[in-house]
């Protein structure tokens, strides 16, 4: 089996609705010169969010249909045939709808978008794993509980 | 197919499982665990991959309906405010536990005595204060000793470190006169027994791949196994058999490859938490025990208790700890015990938690609203990331009949056992307590310099601790098992789980539960030779 149809034959989504998807991170994250971070429809980041749709279809694909019966309701066409301003104002309406299954489009979208090499940099970050380097805590005061001593006991005799 | 008896079977292999089995084991009887889940592998958790928040999500999930492994069983927890966590492995639920571990207070054990509600226990701190030194020492406690609200009890290791988060947080109790302390925990600070000190993951509740929080794999376990214990992983018991005379005779269980098998057995502990132990009582049905075993009194999966929680986070203008260090850090008992003039009874502790990662930084702005879809999406983001600090609020539940765990009559597992059902509502009592705390905890945070507030309450996905369904007690007829542990009904069967809660304090359970297993094996060692009687 060659890579494309495997993809093909695994990815939950048609090409309408991943244009969709597409257009919906990409509202929700934009890219930034300001922060020098890509959108959330970038490739990179868009193919990561993929693979988690893969795991969970069902609540992006009930999202995606919402969408799709919206642009439709309102519009009497798709959504992907519509133009940048009537897609904007539509996303908005969706994004105020606050469908419970948008929930896990923004879900994926902060876990792929907050992991990626660019991003991390950019909070600065190391774009790495936790383990095994860890990560510096101060210990902190604890000249700070002079008052709670002072104040003494307060368990209660049983 | 019949396996060979054993002298003791143990169901679960988590918290309260290794606890009785390490102690068991001093007796050299021929001793087997049987665990439904697998020996988790530290190098896999997630804080060694960039996915370290997502798999939160996914197959670390606490949820078990949500993470679906093939060791989970599903549970129908769809009439209850509050949803089910627990893990399914070698070291169960402390797994992904996040190492908070408060003893009981002496007042939690009379709690009718003091305040005419719930029951009391039939043992008391006192009782147990050995076999928490003991847990301690097993678990490798970190804490400072000193603690006012508290009976003096000692430290095996340091506290945590208090970090940005914990000093703003101090400082802001400090302001109103309030109590607080570094927490007990079971995260090591320092090398202990094997174990290596903890290096700030930040990751605990995916499971810690430094090997630092107490999961019971790393701390009961290996010591139980090298003093003979044997556990067979990816074992789920079906039910528990009884022989003419009344008496467990072993249990049938499903195998890794699902083969059907008994286990013949002079002693079943069962150890499999809250849900789990009623589960099992509730599906071993048969002529002698028609409503389920150790069930004469009817309140098996009766009086189920979680912990109500309230979270509550403050936005801050400085940089804090954010997603570097323990989740644990300090705790607050202002408010532990009873002052009815606050319109409830009993009380809570505030565990503050500390930070969060980059995902869940977005996550929180974005589902709150806080973080903004477009071009502003990025710097609402950079005023929140590293910049939320709180507490949650984990209040008392109190025993109620009609909060209960029975058998759904269409879910099952993979293995066709039916699937525990809850049914559960949150108290008024309960209710008052949350909004209390919700109330207090926004005004710490204030006077730390918080400038907005998120809250929760109840957390809905918060079900960590199950307790109260098998209630120990001294009247048969009020209660499931004795007050050292022993079935009234089936007089060689053992509950050492949250199941024997008689009420669930507003503190963690694992210490306790951990130091009732103690005292409960200490109990069976000290009557072998009358075990029965």
């Amino acid at each position: 089996m060659s890579q494309e149809s495997m993809i093909a034959t695994d990815n939950p989504l048609d090409a309408d609705q991943e244009s969709a998807l597409a257009a919906i991170v990409g509202a929700m994250i934009p890219a930034s010169d300001e922060y020098s971070v890509p959108s959330a429809a970038d490739p990179t980041i868009f193919a990561d969010i993929l693979t988690l749709v893969k795991r969970h279809p069902e609540p992006v694909i009930e999202a995606l249909e919402a969408l799709e019966a919206l642009a439709n309701s309102r519009h009497s066409t798709g959504f992907n045939a519509l133009d940048d301003e009537a897609k904007a104002a539509t996303l908005e309406t969706f994004r105020q709808s606050a469908t419970p299954h948008l929930r896990a489009i923004v879900s994926m979208t902060a876990q792929c978008y907050y992991r990626d090499d660019r991003v991390m940099a950019s909070l600065g970050m190391e774009p790495r794993p936790p383990f095994p380097k860890g990560f510096e805590v101060e210990q902190g005061d604890l000249s700070l509980l002079d008052p709670v001593r002072a104040r003494g006991r307060i368990w209660r005799e049983a | 197919m019949a396996e060979q008896p054993v002298d003791v079977l143990i169901i679960g292999a988590g918290a309260s499982g290794a606890a009785v089995a390490w102690s068991l084991a001093d007796t050299r009887m021929h001793i087997v665990c049987l665990e439904q889940g697998d020996w988790m592998n530290p190098a896999e958790y997630p804080s060694s991959g960039r996915d370290w928040e997502s798999r939160a999500f996914g197959d670390m999930a606490i949820s078990p309906n949500r993470r679906g492994r093939p060791t989970d069983y599903p549970v129908n927890d769809s009439n209850s405010p509050i949803a089910v966590a627990n893990f399914n492995a070698v070291g169960g639920s402390t797994i992904l536990y996040a190492g908070h571990f408060p003893r009981f207070h002496p007042s939690d054990f009379r709690v009718a005595s003091l305040d005419g509600v719930g029951d009391d226990w039939p043992l008391d701190y006192e009782t147990l204060e050995p076999f928490y030194a003991e847990d301690d020492r097993m678990t490798g406690v970190s804490g400072l000793s000193g603690d006012p609200a508290y009976p003096a009890k000692q430290s095996v290791l340091p506290p945590v470190p208090l970090g940005k988060s914990g000093d703003k947080l101090a400082r802001g109790f400090n302001d109103l006169g309030w109590h607080w302390w570094p927490s007990d925990t079971a995260v090591a600070t320092a090398l202990h027994d094997g174990r290596d000190q903890c290096i700030n993951l930040g990751a605990c509740t995916s499971g810690c791949a430094q090997g630092a929080k107490a999961s019971t794999d790393i701390t009961y376990w290996p010591h139980a196994m090298r003093a003979g214990v044997e556990v067979r992983t990816r074992c789920r018991v079906r039910e528990i058999a009884v022989n003419d005379d009344g008496m467990a005779s072993g249990v049938w269980y499903y195998d890794a490859d699902g083969e059907e098998r008994f286990q013949a057995a002079e002693v079943v502990v069962m150890a499999c938490n809250g849900v789990g132990t009623p589960r099992i009582l509730l599906n071993s049905t048969s002529e002698q025990f028609p409503d389920g075993l150790a069930n004469s009194s009817g309140l098996v999966g009766k009086n189920l208790m979680f912990h109500p929680y309230a979270s509550i986070q403050g936005i801050f203008e400085e940089e804090l700890d954010g997603f570097r260090g323990p989740g644990v850090c300090i705790w607050s008992k202002e408010f532990y015990e009873t002052d009815e003039s606050r319109g409830f009874v009993r009380g809570f502790t505030y565990e503050i938690n500390r930070g969060r990662g980059p995902v869940a930084t977005a996550m929180t702005g974005m589902m709150s609203g806080r973080i903004p879809w477009g071009a502003e999406h990025h710097r609402a983001y950079r005023d929140l990331f590293c910049r939320i600090t709180g507490m949650v609020a984990i209040c008392e539940d109190l025993p109620e009949e009609h909060n209960r765990v029975t058998l759904d009559p269409e879910l099952t597992d993979i293995h066709g056992i039916p699937a525990p059902k809850i049914d559960y509502t949150l108290s008024d009592n309960s209710r008052r307590m949350l909004d209390f705390a919700v109330e207090r905890a926004s005004e710490v945070l204030r006077a730390a310099g918080a400038t907005d507030i998120i809250s929760e309450s109840p957390i809905a996905a918060g079900g960590w601790h199950l307790m109260g369904t098998a209630r120990m007690g001294k009247d048969p007829a009020k209660s499931v098992v004795n007050e050292w542990g022993r079935s009234h009904d089936v007089k060689n069967l053992f509950v050492v789980d949250g199941s024997i809660f008689v009420t669930s304090a507003g503190v963690n359970p694992t210490r306790t539960i951990q130091a009732l297993a103690l005292y409960i094996a200490d109990q069976i060692k000290k009557r072998l030779a009358n075990l029965f009687d």
